[in-house]
């Protein structure tokens, strides 16, 4: 049995953050539940995935957030709990839903989760996500720890219910991958049927219907606030005439820090839980009993603007801050160090600073950058482009997967990056106003996920570049997820259909597409040729398993290679192809057979033909 | 700072820094001692750096800042340098010597420290070095990809963390299947009493 369906009441796991979470919606009876993937949320999924196969919650990974957003509203307004978890930049595709879901509101208790992430780790953007329940006027809550992740599921469920609106749920990376010791709660009975009362004066939202649904969205928000000012998850702890305000992992580093100051009894902290809207009486009324206020937030001054509002309000002239240039920034992550740091000088407290090790004379350290694995097929790929367009002038759109690292050299194959599917629509873009030869690459779950729309707007608007769809059969990036093309039979699971990105395409109306196998490096540069050669939009479908995929399936094969003595060193190879696996033994290359998948790139490539299969 | 112990692990993609966090933290759960852990693993699949926060006792972070470890596990060499900001005067270090050199080094973009140099630079600036080659005895325990184990071993004989040799072995028993197990726990002793001769 899947570890989060174990009914046994207060017996004590050790989770993942992202465990946690969905083991908290477990407790508060999810019912229903959909994706799209991205990091740092991915576990929530994957675990509602796996526990889905043992049970009755309903789980679907979804061509994009928009569409997870919108199943999962479908069936929160048919009365059965659901959830949709994404990405914080995955809002900003759900974010047209979104505004107008905050007017229907719904049935049943809705938790969207939306998993930020500060300093990047995995993600092209750092934006605040609060600012989205601030726009849709919907409740955001927000939780400290691991515990608290699952603590507050429950409690977002039942009030998504008391309000009738989805709740979002905002974590960030340090929540969703931390790990920390929980305590398992009650399970309940899952409501899996619901049912639609007709009533198109809610739902159906024309302009007549929809003045009428932000009149009610007004009151709701009314209603929050309340909730907000009353909220268990907002709360004041500790005493003494300074003040904190801290929200999130924050949080953590504050108490850990007021401890280590010795500033129990001189600093007040109001944790925010429950922060969109704020709990307006609570602020006021704290801030009104504090001789000095500090707000430890990290990302966007989102509490502070609030913070500032109340306390202009209340006529109140204490002096409260949060980002400015000597405190607190708007830049990555916070830590606790520097929480500890911030917080003593801003109070005035003697603190002594942790003995840091000099490094001004340690070596140097050589980088150790992600890198596309040995035998991925992308590779090849991109190999076979470059050699299909020497002496072209190009310029490469690209898109959001494991083929985004092929931009660094040798290969450099990427010039241009914005969100998931922007390669094809930029792709346009850019052949209209430059003499380059675009080329624009996109992934499988990709192109289903928004890269169609840009192909069928380029097809329509009889746009003139090459894009090269790299098939690998599965969602590599984020660990290997399923998407429409994928086979689910191979991973024995029945029940799924599966989309044919070929038929796709020529059915857009493409009128050169050619399907090419990357690890055939002859035939594919002639495939790529042709298909650069063509005048108006060309496809080409790179179809290759990700090799780490194929591994897992157990369907690799292919000897390992090998660097015989007929290499004459002039490093064709290691230069202009770079497989890891590749490495310099004195000044010869050779190839780590650990590494080494077997796709046989590396030995069409070298002109002396001296990479051949190892024997036995 | 009561009672509270604070370990980094510093490894690359691979090498079984996360199990290893995974035992820690059940070996701490079952010790009844509170643990928060946290991870960094961006693209560890592609060949990129693993860091984990592990944090034992009364504390609410679970991250570690520059200077507040005081016990740091490296599982590659270039590595322990690389995160050596995590560690102050006072930190006990353990490193593998065993290299794997970053694929800038195979194409000449950089250039691999002198081991010498590396153990020189924790002699000098830390409290003390535990400093030896986690996969010979990995392969002296029967598998290459036990040196988690035998790395975990050497971190658990320096006495810094509250948790027991047994308590570990129990962990690892509840983790790993039990084919496997075995050499796991050989790997841990082999760990265990190769620190030991360094102390
Ligand atoms: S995970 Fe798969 S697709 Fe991604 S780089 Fe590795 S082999 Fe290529
Ligand atoms: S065959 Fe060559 S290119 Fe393919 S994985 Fe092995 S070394 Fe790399």
């Amino acid at each position: 049995m899947h570890k989060l369906l174990t009914d046994n009441p207060g017996q004590k796991m050790l989770l993942l953050g992202n465990e946690a979470i969905a083991r908290g919606a477990i407790e508060a009876g999810v019912a229903f539940t959909s994706t799209y993937p991205g990091t740092p949320s991915s576990e929530i999924s994957y675990n509602f995935f796996r526990m889905s196969k043992e049970s009755d919650l309903y789980f679907e990974y979804s061509t994009n957030e928009k569409v997870a957003l919108e199943v999962a509203a479908a069936a929160a307004t048919a009365g059965v709990r659901s959830m949709c978890v994404m990405k914080h930049v995955g809002m900003n595709v759900a974010a047209d839903a979104l505004m107008t879901l905050a007017y229907t509101g719904v049935n049943a208790g809705m938790v969207l989760l939306t998993a930020d992430d500060p300093f990047m780790f995995s993600s092209q953007n750092e934006q605040d996500n609060r600012y989205y329940g601030k726009l849709s006027g919907l409740p955001v809550i927000e939780p400290s720890s691991v515990e608290e992740a699952k603590a507050m599921m429950p409690y977002a469920f039942e009030l998504s219910e008391k309000l009738g609106e989805p709740v979002i749920f905002r974590t960030t990376t340090r929540i969703n991958h931390s790990n920390a010791i929980v305590e398992l709660g009650n399970l309940v009975q899952r409501k899996t049927k619901g049912e639609f009362k007709k009533d198109p004066f809610s739902y159906v939202c024309v302009p007549a219907v929809s003045r009428k649904l932000h009149v009610k969205l007004l009151a709701n928000i009314e209603k929050a606030e309340a909730l907000s000012d009353s909220s268990p998850y907002n709360f004041i702890e500790g005493s003494g005439d300074f003040g904190v305000i801290c929200n999130g992992v924050s949080y953590s580093y504050v108490s850990d820090a007021i401890s280590d100051l010795g500033a129990e009894g001189k600093v007040k902290i109001l944790r925010i839980g429950f922060s969109n809207p704020m709990p307006a009486g609570m602020i006021k009324k704290f801030v009104s009993e504090c001789k000095k206020v500090l707000i430890v937030e990290e990302g966007e001054p989102f509490m502070e603007e609030a913070i500032k509002a109340f306390a202009q309000e209340e006529g109140l002239t204490v002096k409260i801050a949060g980002k400015a240039k000597d405190l607190f920034s708007r830049l990555y992550e916070y830590d606790p160090a520097m929480v500890r740091k911030t917080l003593a000088e801003y109070f005035g407290f003697a603190y002594n600073a942790p003995a840091l090790i000099d490094t001004a004379n340690t070596p140097e350290v050589p980088n150790r950058p992600p890198n596309l694995c040995a035998g991925c097929s992308h590779r090849a790929t991109f190999y076979a482009v470059k050699k299909a367009t020497e002496g072209m002038k190009v310029m490469i759109p690209s898109d959001i997967g494991c083929y985004t690292l092929g931009f660094l050299p040798p290969l450099s194959m990427a010039d241009y990056v914005l969100c998931m599917g922007a390669s094809t629509s930029t792709s346009c873009g850019f052949s209209k106003v430059t003499d380059n030869k675009v080329i624009s690459f996109v992934g499988d779950s990709t192109f289903f996920h928004s890269g169609m729309s840009g192909l069928i707007n380029a097809v329509f608007n009889n746009h003139d570049f090459t894009l090269v769809i790299l098939d690998n059969r599965v969602t590599a990036m984020t660990g290997h997820q399923p998407n429409p093309g994928v086979d689910m039979k191979e991973l024995g699971l029945d029940g799924y259909g599966q989309i044919d990105i070929e038929s796709v395409v020529k059915a857009l109306g493409v009128k050169h597409v050619s399907v090419i196998k990357p690890y055939n490096v002859k035939k594919s540069i002639e495939a790529i040729k042709e298909a650069v050669a063509f005048k108006g939009v060309s496809v080409i479908i790179a179809k290759e398993k990700c090799i780490l995929y194929a591994k897992n399936l157990k369907q690799a094969k292919g000897n390992k290679f090998q660097v015989s003595d007929k290499c004459k060193n002039h490093r064709e190879c290691l230069n202009n192809f770079a497989c890891p696996a590749f490495y310099l033994d004195g000044d010869r290359v050779r190839i780590n057979e650990n590494l080494c998948t077997g796709c046989a790139v590396c030995a069409q490539l070298c002109p002396e033909k001296a990479i051949v299969p190892v024997k036995g | 700072m009561k009672n509270v112990k604070r370990l980094i692990m510093v490894a690359v993609g691979g090498q079984g820094n996360l199990l290893a966090s995974k035992i820690l933290g059940e070996a701490a759960l079952a010790a009844g001692v509170p643990v928060r852990m946290s991870e960094i693993h961006g693209m560890a699949q592609r060949g990129g750096v693993v860091e984990s926060a592990i944090v034992f006792g009364d504390a609410k972070s679970t991250i570690i800042s520059d200077g507040e470890a005081d016990i740091f596990l490296s599982f590659e060499p270039s590595e322990a340098l690389r995160a050596i900001k995590k560690c102050n005067p006072n930190t006990v270090v353990i490193t593998n010597l065993s290299p794997l050199p970053p694929f800038t080094v195979a194409t000449g973009k950089g250039v691999y420290p002198e081991m010498e140099t590396i153990k020189s630079v924790f002699r000098e600036k830390t409290k003390k070095l535990i400093a030896f080659d986690a996969t010979v005895l990995a392969k002296e325990a029967g598998n290459d990809l036990t040196v988690n184990m035998v790395l975990l071993g050497a971190l658990i004989q320096t006495g810094v963390l509250p948790i027991s040799a047994d308590q570990i072995k129990e962990a690892i028993k509840a983790r790993i299947k039990p084919q496997l197990a075995e050499i796991n726990i050989k790997a841990f002793d082999l760990g265990f009493q190769e620190a030991a001769k360094a102390a």
